[in-house]
């Protein structure tokens, strides 16, 4: 379970995160929506410590990240995965080598293993016979599961997905939302996405958070966000430009 | 007169600036001290470092091998005719070997290799982060100063020096066809007066001086390219700025070294 307490962050004057607070299930998927710009990003990069928040806190299980020394977040870093919006794989090695990178890094197994773990990996993502190939040659589909593939690559406990559909055709988000809801079905990881995607969301989420102004204004399971009156949630859920939400 | 509002403006830019200045060299220094304990800490990765050498040293030396040759050769002419007013024209062998070794060849090596590889650093560096690629390694819990920046200023550190001797020795070579060959010095001459002139401290000031070069060139890519924000127009102002930061601060730095090294 992560918890994330009161938490703060600003960049200059502009107020980014204004006290958010939200519990994150362990073994389930929680889906963070909220209009492009609202900090979501932000908030997934205090999870995994790339940002420092100016005050609050975010623990998890016995440990508060938010007060951990870099040093000591290397090792906590272990037990993430990541999958950017663009994937961000290393555009100088192979797709076995960006997915085997961690396992080269922080283990001492031999290249044959490495690459078995590799294939697996890949496997599970639905992906065969791409480990020579470079990433300029793949699809932004496949881009996706080449991420997800390496994110998964040290059987980490908790997994964030940074916009996992976006610039993706809708049948291709479609099947994005399969493989997380394949993957993590499989290996009862806590996955926590950042997303926009409304049909990802009710498809994939086990709990639904709404980051509205720096702060999370409605939360639950997909049923109850659907029968939530909010007028900001129902405008944006609904996709209306009109609303409460001005759009500038 | 000037109204209040509009000092006050001038007055937040030029703090704005300052703040700019400071926080940047702040970065900067972190850096390098960064770089300097990362460097020394296991586990040392030597095939980046190697790859990185590859491509600083092994990658530029048609370029200083080029702009060596062709400085001594003109060089050679150009003392030739102000020397042979003198009648001082056996004199064209040290002054040849003499610049290359003190000044030109860290100098010159260094601004070609800022220019090919100090701008490539940056701009690879400024597409990792835009893209995210760097955020994806402290997500894998690497460091990237120690993956990214550490081989890169070894191999600036370590290269520049060898590439300064390729150029002095290249540029002796022109300046020896150039004097011998087509102005018909007597060869005996041209190497006896080029020995006797020049010392084994001639030389090794200008390796200290390269070393330092190198640094100054690394780390302003590096610098750069890491902290790149803005898309694919930041990632080339990255470049430029690398490629501009480390030829002025060559320049001045040679200067400096020039006076105290003298």
């Amino acid at each position: 379970m992560i918890k994330i307490i009161d938490l703060k962050k600003a960049f200059g004057p502009k107020k980014v995160l204004d006290g958010v607070n939200l519990e994150i299930e362990a073994g389930k998927i929680t889906v963070i929506i909220g209009r492009s710009g609202e900090g979501k990003s932000v908030l997934v990069k205090h999870i995994i410590g790339l940002l420092r928040p100016d005050s609050g806190k975010i623990i998890f299980e016995d440990m508060e990240l938010t007060a951990m020394k870099e040093r000591d977040w290397n090792e906590a870093r272990k037990r993430f995965g990541m999958l950017f919006q663009g994937a961000a794989l290393f555009d100088s090695m192979t797709v076995a080598e960006n997915v085997g990178f961690p396992l080269k890094e922080h283990t001492d197994l031999d290249d044959a293993d490495i690459l078995k773990t590799v294939r697996e990996k890949l496997r599970r993502v639905g992906l065969v016979g791409v480990e020579t190939m470079m990433p300029a040659e793949l699809s932004g589909g496949m881009k996706k599961r080449v991420g997800l593939a390496r994110a998964i690559v040290m059987d980490p406990e908790i997994v964030l997905f940074d916009e996992p559909t976006t610039g993706q055709d809708p049948i291709m988000s479609d099947s994005v939302a399969d493989l997380i809801l394949e993957t993590q079905r499989a290996l009862k990881t806590t996955y926590v996405v950042i997303s926009h995607d409304i049909p990802l969301t009710y498809k994939i989420a086990d709990k639904i958070a709404m980051l509205h102004e720096g702060r999370i204004i409605a939360e639950g399971a997909p049923d109850e966000m659907r029968r939530n009156p909010d007028p900001i949630l129902r405008q944006f859920l609904e996709g209306r430009a009109e609303g409460p939400i001005k759009v500038y | 007169m000037r109204s209040p509002l509009h000092m006050r403006e001038h007055l937040e830019n030029l703090g704005r600036s300052a703040e700019g200045f400071v926080s940047s060299a702040g970065r900067l220094a972190m850096m390098l001290g960064h770089a300097a304990v990362y460097a020394v800490v296991p586990p040392i990765k030597f095939r980046n470092i190697f790859k990185q050498m590859e491509f600083v040293g092994v990658q530029s030396l048609f370029v200083v091998v080029l702009t060596g040759t062709f400085t001594g050769m003109v060089l050679a002419l150009q003392s030739f005719n102000a020397l042979k007013r003198f009648g001082a024209e056996s004199m064209v062998g040290p002054t040849v070997a003499l610049s290359m070794a003190r000044e030109l060849g860290p100098v010159l090596a260094g601004l070609m290799v800022t220019g090919r590889a100090g701008s490539a650093m940056a701009t690879e560096l400024g597409t990792m982060r835009v893209t995210e690629q760097i955020d994806a390694l402290f997500t894998m819990a690497i460091n990237p100063v120690k993956y990214l920046v550490v081989p890169r200023v070894i191999a600036g550190v370590c290269m520049f020096p060898l590439l300064t001797v390729i150029t002095d020795f290249v540029g002796v070579i022109g300046g020896y066809l150039v004097g011998v060959k087509l102005l018909g010095i007597n060869p005996g001459v041209y190497i006896g007066r080029t020995v006797d002139f020049v010392q084994v401290d001639d030389i090794f000031t200008g390796l200290m001086k390269s070393v330092v070069f190198g640094l100054i060139t690394s780390l302003a890519a590096c610098y750069y390219g890491f902290y790149t924000t803005g898309g694919a127009e930041g990632v080339g102002r990255s470049a430029t700025s690398s490629v501009v930061l480390g030829s002025v601060l060559i320049l001045i730095s040679d200067y400096l070294m020039s006076s105290f090294l003298a």
